[in-house]
């Protein structure tokens, strides 16, 4: 027995076989948006990359550039089903990089589309995935302006995987970002959180469930533009809630600004089908990704005036004020339950899994 | 949301928790058996806004913390194999053997899938006759049922290549381990609303009477268990025993027959280790003979090789609510979910995982409750 050991010598003597954090190969969780993928960032991107638009830890990064003032972002998309209710990993990555660009407050100005294909992906699935991509940047009113293909072979990729990067400008007197948060200021989600991540669950083999849950994927840049024409410098930080969902980005902005977080359960939008959803998978919709969806924190004095903006639009009409920024608990976001209790809401370690019974 | 709301309603929980309060007068330690329960309690922060005479202790009703090592060192070996699809619930995946985790064989080019039911592997396996699909079923008397339902479903129809490897644990053993333990402290019992869904609260009746203690079957929304508090405590200051059920919506005195049949012809009651406790008397199930041909362990010879515990984990104190989570001295230090000493912290019913997850240590959340 290692009586004689001194508890320090006990602990350091038996480190853990796999330790979560020190992975030796990629896991899928490290691309979940939870701590993995924290740590990826803190530890081998922002090192390796280091740089002062780098460090804002922005949804894009914002550049000085002859006078004006530039945010540029990019995002992969690696979604099966390719297709889904509600839309298609075309119009989704189109989505994703103008919400990236509208999160720095910016008017998208062009886009790039890189296409990775697989080895036999029906040529039909290809117009498909393309003839959505210019829809929907049609809608924007962004156009497509350069792009890449390369082709992978069969069972090398998953159909196809498609990048979007994007340039946008910002407007003078915005200045949007994670650090900006300040007690007092007000947090309101646009609409029903976790409705995306759970259409997309209940399409998977294994998972199939019937429900009538389309994704809501859609572009946010109308909406943050009549919110900033409105309440302007008020808008503190616009994020959008994608992987990881929203327990993530305010557990993330806590952390940027060292400001505490407090969210109140009841005030949370859910739809009771997405509820229902995750009760009976033992998944916190907390945690579930979202599409054109956002976070935006307001200054308290303009926070009535910035709810009554997003719920004039379509995609806003359920926004909710759900929380505040606070002084106490600097990096730590803290949520009262329905019944009055309260407990802290952590990045997940891992993917979401659901629990046994 | 119906069946939800009602029992997460905060006037109701005000009014529940005044009732506690009134009715308490002496200090009382009470366990929850079902992690479930636990998560729930501290998820809600139930447990904080209990009166101070009341101590909340865990118990071992977590599958996956009480499944001893080498069962997951097995279920790691057939994942391994080429000829695999290796099927289990989501909770299973992260827990680590010796030398990996389920995840790190998915990684590495392991087939490895999470499913919801036993009866999603079986249709693998008919979908995939040229492959050896094994569902690895770990739980209580509450996943037993789904499990038996696979295997009696595979037998009947012949289907040669689907195996379970189980690990089953049974409650009523493990309560009368805990009470018959000289350091016992838990005066009182929440039992385990799914568990007795299935099984009845019969069992229950011979244990009360032995070690004169309440046990109130109780259920696992914010209310069923403030309630099943209220009730255990009463019958503590009036100095009754006996089994009580809060759990009406869905549990008898007979539990849920048919089930028990199925389990009945299924399995067979065996000694079984338990993690961090050790061997407990009748405490587990295996497949009964007639069904011994689904047992992947025996179907692939995987012989496991045994780990040590790390020696500065109380898992097995605190699977007896002997200790709580916050008590061990590497809790949030030497162990975290990222980097686990021992089962508790693994998985998500595990009561240092819950404490760790919902920000347990952090006295500004306490002075504020208190307030």
């Amino acid at each position: 027995m290692s009586e004689k050991k001194s508890l320090g010598e006990k602990l350091t003597a038996m480190a853990c076989p796999i330790p979560i954090s020190e992975h030796p190969s990629v896991l899928m969780a490290h691309g979940g948006g939870g701590r993995l993928t924290q740590m990826l960032i803190e530890r081998i991107f922002v090192p390796s990359f280091d740089n002062a638009p780098l460090r804002e830890l922005h949804d894009g990064a914002r550049l000085d550039v002859a006078g004006a003032r530039l945010a540029f972002s990019t995002d992969s998309f690696v979604i099966r089903p390719i297709f889904f209710p509600g839309g298609d990993i075309g119009s989704l990555a189109v989505h994703g990089t103008v919400n990236d660009l509208a999160m720095c407050g910016a008017r998208p100005l062009a886009l790039s589309s890189a296409l990775i294909l697989e080895e036999g992906l029906p040529m039909e699935d290809l117009w498909r995935v393309v003839r959505s991509m210019e829809a929907a940047a049609r809608a924007v009113g962004v156009p497509i302006v350069t792009g890449d293909t390369k082709v992978v072979e069969h069972g090398k990729g998953d159909g196809v995987y498609v990048n979007v990067s994007g340039i946008g400008v910002v407007p003078a007197g915005i200045d949007i970002s994670p650090r900006k948060a300040v007690p007092g200021d007000v947090i309101i989600v646009s609409g029903e959180i976790a409705v995306h991540g759970i259409a997309i669950l209940s399409l998977r083999e294994g998972l199939e469930f019937e429900t009538t849950l389309e994704s809501d994927t859609a572009p946010l840049h109308e909406m943050v533009s009549a919110l900033l024409a409105e309440a302007g410098d008020a808008v503190h930080v616009l994020r959008d809630p994608t992987r990881g969902g929203v327990a993530s980005v305010l557990h993330e902005i806590a952390g940027q600004a060292r400001v505490g977080i407090r969210i109140s359960e009841e005030a949370i939008p859910v739809a009771e089908e997405v509820r229902g959803a995750c009760e009976i998978l033992g998944l916190d919709p907390l945690y579930v990704a979202n599409e054109g969806k956002m976070i935006a924190i307001v200054a308290k004095e303009e926070a009535d005036r910035a709810l009554a903006v997003l719920r004039t639009n379509a995609l806003g009409r359920f926004a909710a004020v759900i929380g505040e920024v606070v002084a106490e608990h600097p990096g730590d976001v803290v949520l009262r339950s329905r019944v009055g209790g309260l407990r802290v809401v952590d990045l997940l370690t891992g993917e979401q899994l659901p629990r046994i019974c | 949301m119906k069946f939800v709301d009602e029992y997460r309603n905060l006037d109701d929980a005000q009014k529940m928790l005044g009732a506690i309060g009134r009715k308490v007068r002496r200090p009382w330690t009470l366990m929850e058996i079902c992690g479930g329960q636990t998560h729930t309690l501290i998820k809600f922060g139930i447990d904080r806004m209990l009166p101070a005479e009341i101590t909340l202790v865990h118990g071992p009703g977590c599958p996956v913390c009480v499944t001893p090592l080498v069962e997951i060192d097995r279920a790691l070996a057939i994942a391994q194999r080429p000829e695999v699809i290796f099927t289990s619930f989501g909770d299973m995946l992260r827990v680590p053997g010796s030398t990996t985790d389920l995840l790190h064989v998915k990684a590495a080019g392991g087939d490895v899938r999470m499913v919801y039911s036993p009866l999603d592997a079986v249709n693998l396996a008919r979908k995939n006759p040229d492959r050896q699909v094994v569902f690895f079923g770990v739980g209580f008397e509450t996943t037993a049922p789904a499990i038996a339902m696979a295997v009696f479903e595979a037998s009947r129809t012949g289907l040669s290549n689907f195996s379970v490897l189980s690990s089953h644990v049974l409650v009523p053993p493990a309560m009368e381990a805990i009470l018959s333990s000289p350091s016992n402290r838990v005066q009182g019992f929440l039992a385990a609303g799914h568990v007795c869904t299935v099984m009845g609260f019969w069992q229950y009746e011979p244990i009360a009477a032995q070690y004169r203690i309440p046990i109130v079957v109780t259920g696992f929304e914010p209310l069923d268990l403030l309630q099943g508090i209220l009730m255990t405590v009463s019958a503590l200051e009036e100095d009754r025993f006996g089994v009580e059920n809060q759990y009406v919506r869905s549990v008898t005195r007979t539990g849920n027959t048919r089930a028990q049949e199925l389990l009945a012809q299924v399995f067979e009651v065996c000694d079984r280790p338990w993690r961090g406790i050790g061997v407990i008397p009748k405490s587990g199930y295996r497949l009964a003979p007639a069904y011994a041909a689904f047992d992947a362990a025996s179907r692939f010879r995987v012989t496991a090789v045994t780990a040590d515990e790390p020696e500065v984990c109380i898992a097995g104190r605190i699977l007896q609510g002997l200790d709580k989570p916050d008590a061990c001295p590497a809790f949030g230090t030497a162990c975290t979910p990222e980097k686990p000493l021992g089962a508790p912290m693994v998985s998500s019913e595990g009561a240092c995982s819950a404490y760790h997850r919902y920000g347990r240590g952090l006295a500004h959340l306490k002075a504020e409750v208190s307030r």
